[in-house]
């Protein structure tokens, strides 16, 4: 290096790593397919929720989700819809950041996809393809399995299946790596892509995260753990993060995508760069199976690692895209865990969660929530939490009801999940 | 951006067919058959069951032991094993900032359950109202949380207090193979000092089957050694309960602490490669090309026996390790999907450490995808 570069252009983060940089974007969600789709959506605070349309909802209590009902496979079963969404996120990101070729992206992939399984209609399929006329056992799913009718299926419904077509399409190097961290995974496909990067085994990481499993039994299973919003009526109302009456979540579907480039090879081939992966935090905590600690150590950990992984001071944030999935459970503790954080500051740091539009995208929402923060450090302007009508005196934040005009350099997105996962990740304009 | 480290095995939990434990399972090694075969249970389709276990030896709460299913009491029981082994069982601090990498794929159904509805809904007036009403009313509330993937990984922040934090790895045999990977590959690279990583399966249940009988991947015959398994024979694989925990940190880490260093993961080299013929032979060649592997005192393979892949996994074999003993896992404890490459690993580790060994490599490849190639050496 013979001279001192500005600010922006180091190539090197606070810690002496290679910088990641961020050259593509992608997202699909209920709102809609693209970046101008959906920003303009978001700013305008409209709702992507929705009564059900997919399957029949008679008899359940919870009848709403945020599906993205534009996209379309058949058979339409979880997988084939990640895979999708997946699909569609990479192409935008990809052709954003103008990196590779076609079918050849010179970079490694790391995939959040739902966890797989068979799936009910096709568990019917197979019932009814054995001939059983008495009660079905899985001996009779067996024996149709073995007529070699169903074989396509077998694919279908294995993990890694979603992240090897999309490899294929894209032409990622190396093995793909399929995770999942719960509701913080797509924010841990970003971290795995960092640290790859950082390590310095790639130049370039595609980090998706996709998730289409709004099915009957998936929505029952959040259910039954009365984890969902029941305020059915009107939809649009029902996820309303940090509100005195919130009462769960609602699914939501969709995929986000970025292209994460060593910075150094990014300006070397002239790419724009649209921010910075400045800091990936985590931490685990083995308090309880779906409850966090109650003192919230884990969550403030997390948050104070990612802040500290990107040399960046609380007060150099500028706003969270909170986890905010509109459960009582999490709101108020993620409340805490920023309030532990940011100290007095957090009663005028904006705080906004995405989920009381589109839902709880659940396996994607860390990397469609990483998307629009990154959106929100371009456009400087931060998208509303809708519904917030009722505010919960116990939460004394500032929650931006009305999408606010603010300059936004620095970003922490907060990502939560059953089995205490917690991933946070610092997004910012430029190199700390 | 900085000189690798060396990262060191120090700790080794199995859980099998053969038993629990290194030496269980090092005894059983040259046996040619796994310790325990049952063709009846799930006949047609014949399994490796894994051995009677005390879990109340590594998960002492009931409590615990009745919140997960046995997939996940299989992973938290050699983790316990691994933690154990490694010395670090009662170091609350260390475990507190141990990060966990998990290969797996989901927990079982409740196939009773899944029988009763499918019955249920051949003579329903309105399939869908049927289906909502049964799955609400008869799925247990807490299933879900014994089903979903990243739960070993909670589980075992509950039960063992590892709670750095954990990522889970999904996608059958190559997972596993990866989880090892990027589990080398932060702790070399100074990413993290300290790392539990494994895999846990279990083969005993019905649902399993019906996937890989579709595709024709399951082997419905009797045990046969997975090198001999040819077409004419049936190919394809016997499933094996199976789990196994490795403890991995830097030389100096281990040191430090006082701890043996029982093996080195040199270098663990994956690939995921369209699969045509000849495609898997070049591939395992090129990544063991890649892992400096020369004269390796032996060969694990996570051969399944599926055609035509073992055969060229065989020939590739016998070129680049002539005349050195290639010991099939799934001669040992079955096919374990995710489970392959961690106990793969962890067994070349018990090797080099137990019997002496200076290197022995792994091999994995999976029945649909993704080829591995991992080195283990003496410390």
């Amino acid at each position: 290096m013979t001279n001192p570069s500005p600010r922006h252009a180091t190539n090197r983060d606070t810690k002496g790593r290679p910088l990641v940089a961020v050259t593509g974007l992608g997202i699909v969600t209920s709102l809609g397919q693209g970046q101008a789709d959906n920003w303009a959506a978001l700013t305008a605070g409209r709702s992507g929720i929705h009564a059900i349309r997919r399957f029949p909802t008679e008899g359940l209590r919870t009848r709403i989700a945020g599906t993205v009902d534009f996209l379309d496979t058949d058979p339409l079963v979880a997988p084939a819809l990640s895979q999708r969404f997946a699909e569609e996120a990479a192409d935008e990101a990809i052709a954003q950041s103008g990196l590779g070729r076609p079918g050849d992206f010179p970079g490694a992939l790391f995939i959040a996809v739902p966890p797989v399984e068979i799936e009910w209609p096709q568990r019917q399929a197979l019932a009814e393809a054995s001939g059983q006329n008495g009660p079905i056992t899985y001996t009779d799913l067996q024996r149709a399995a073995a007529s070699r009718r169903f074989d396509a299926w077998h694919d279908l419904f294995i993990f890694g299946t979603v992240a090897d077509h999309i490899a294929d399409r894209f032409g990622t190097k190396g093995s793909p790596i399929s995770l999942s961290t719960a509701c913080s995974s797509g924010a841990t496909a970003i971290q795995l892509g960092v640290e790859a990067i950082r390590r310095g085994e790639v130049k370039a990481a595609l980090c998706i995260g996709t998730d289409g499993s709004v099915n009957p039994e998936s929505l029952i299973r959040f259910s039954l753990l009365s984890a969902l919003s029941t305020q059915n009526d009107p939809p649009e109302a029902a996820s309303k993060p940090f509100s005195k009456n919130r009462d769960g979540f609602v699914m939501g579907e969709g995929a986000g995508a970025l292209v994460l480039e060593d910075a150094e090879a990014a300006r070397a081939r002239g790419a724009k760069i649209l921010g910075y992966v400045l800091g990936c935090g985590e931490k685990g905590d083995g308090f309880h199976r779906t409850r966090s600690s109650p003192d919230g150590a884990p969550g403030i950990a997390a948050i104070r690692a990612a802040l500290d992984d990107a040399g960046t001071e609380p007060d150099a944030i500028d706003t969270v895209n909170a986890h905010g999935t509109s459960t009582p459970e999490n709101d108020k503790m993620e409340a805490m865990s920023c309030a532990a954080v940011f100290g007095d500051r957090i009663r005028t740091l904006p705080v906004s969660s995405n989920k009381s539009m589109i839902g709880h995208t659940l396996t994607a929402a860390g990397a469609v929530e990483a998307v629009i923060s990154l959106l929100t450090i371009t456009y400087g302007r931060i998208p509303p939490t809708i519904n917030y009508a009722m505010p919960d005196p116990a939460i004394p934040l500032d929650i931006v009801a009305q999408a606010r005009d603010v300059p936004v350099r620095r970003v922490l997105s907060n990502s939560f999940g059953f089995g205490g996962q917690n991933t946070c990740l610092v997004l910012a304009d430029e190199p700390a | 951006m900085s000189i690798a480290r060396d990262v060191v095995v120090t700790g080794i939990g199995l859980v099998s067919c053969a038993g629990e434990g290194v030496v269980a399972h090092l005894a059983v090694l040259a046996a040619g058959a796994p310790a325990r075969t049952d063709t009846e249970t799930f006949a047609p389709y014949t399994v490796h069951p894994v051995a009677p276990i005390a879990l109340d030896g590594q998960i002492p709460k009931k409590s615990d032991q009745r919140q997960m299913e046995p997939w996940q009491r299989l992973g938290v029981y050699a983790a316990g094993l691994a933690l154990e082994s490694a010395g670090v069982k009662g170091d609350a601090d260390l475990k507190s900032r141990m990060h966990l990498v998990v290969s797996a794929g989901g927990g079982e159904r409740d196939t009773a359950v899944d029988g009763a509805i499918l019955t249920g809904l051949r003579e329903a007036a309105d399939p869908g109202a049927y289906l909502n009403e049964h799955l609400q009313n008869d799925l247990r509330p807490t299933l879900f949380l014994a089903q979903l993937s990243n739960l070993l990984a909670g589980n075992i922040g509950i039960v063992h207090g590892v709670t750095g934090a954990s990522r889970t790895f999904m996608g059958e045999e190559a997972c596993g193979t990866d989880a090892l990977r990027i589990a080398q590959a932060r702790i070399a690279s100074g990413q993290v000092e300290c790392m539990l990583v494994g895999g846990s399966y279990s083969a005993e249940r019905p649902d399993v089957m019906v996937i890989h009988e579709m595709g024709g991947y399951l082997r419905a015959h009797d045990f046969r050694p997975v090198f001999d398994r040819t077409p004419d024979s049936e190919a394809g694989f016997i499933l094996g309960s199976a789990a196994a925990f490795l403890v991995l940190e830097t030389a100096e880490h281990a040191a430090a602490r006082g701890a043996k260093a029982l093996a080195r993961l040199d270098i663990v080299a994956s690939d995921r490669t369209r699969r045509q013929p000849g495609s898997t032979e070049a591939s395992l060649a090129a990544l063991w090309a890649s892992t400096g592997l020369d004269a390796p005192d032996a060969v694990i393979s996570g051969a399944t026996g599926v055609a035509p892949i073992t055969a060229e996994e065989g020939a590739a074999l016998a070129r680049l390790a002539p005349g050195i003993p290639v010991t099939a896992l799934g001669d040992v404890t079955g096919h374990s999907l995710e489970t392959t490459a961690p106990f793969g690993a962890a067994l070349a580790a018990a090797l080099v450490s137990e019997t002496g060994l200076r290197e022995v490599a792994v091999t994995v490849v999976g029945h649909r995808r993704g080829e591995g190639v991992i080195r283990v050496t003496a410390p």
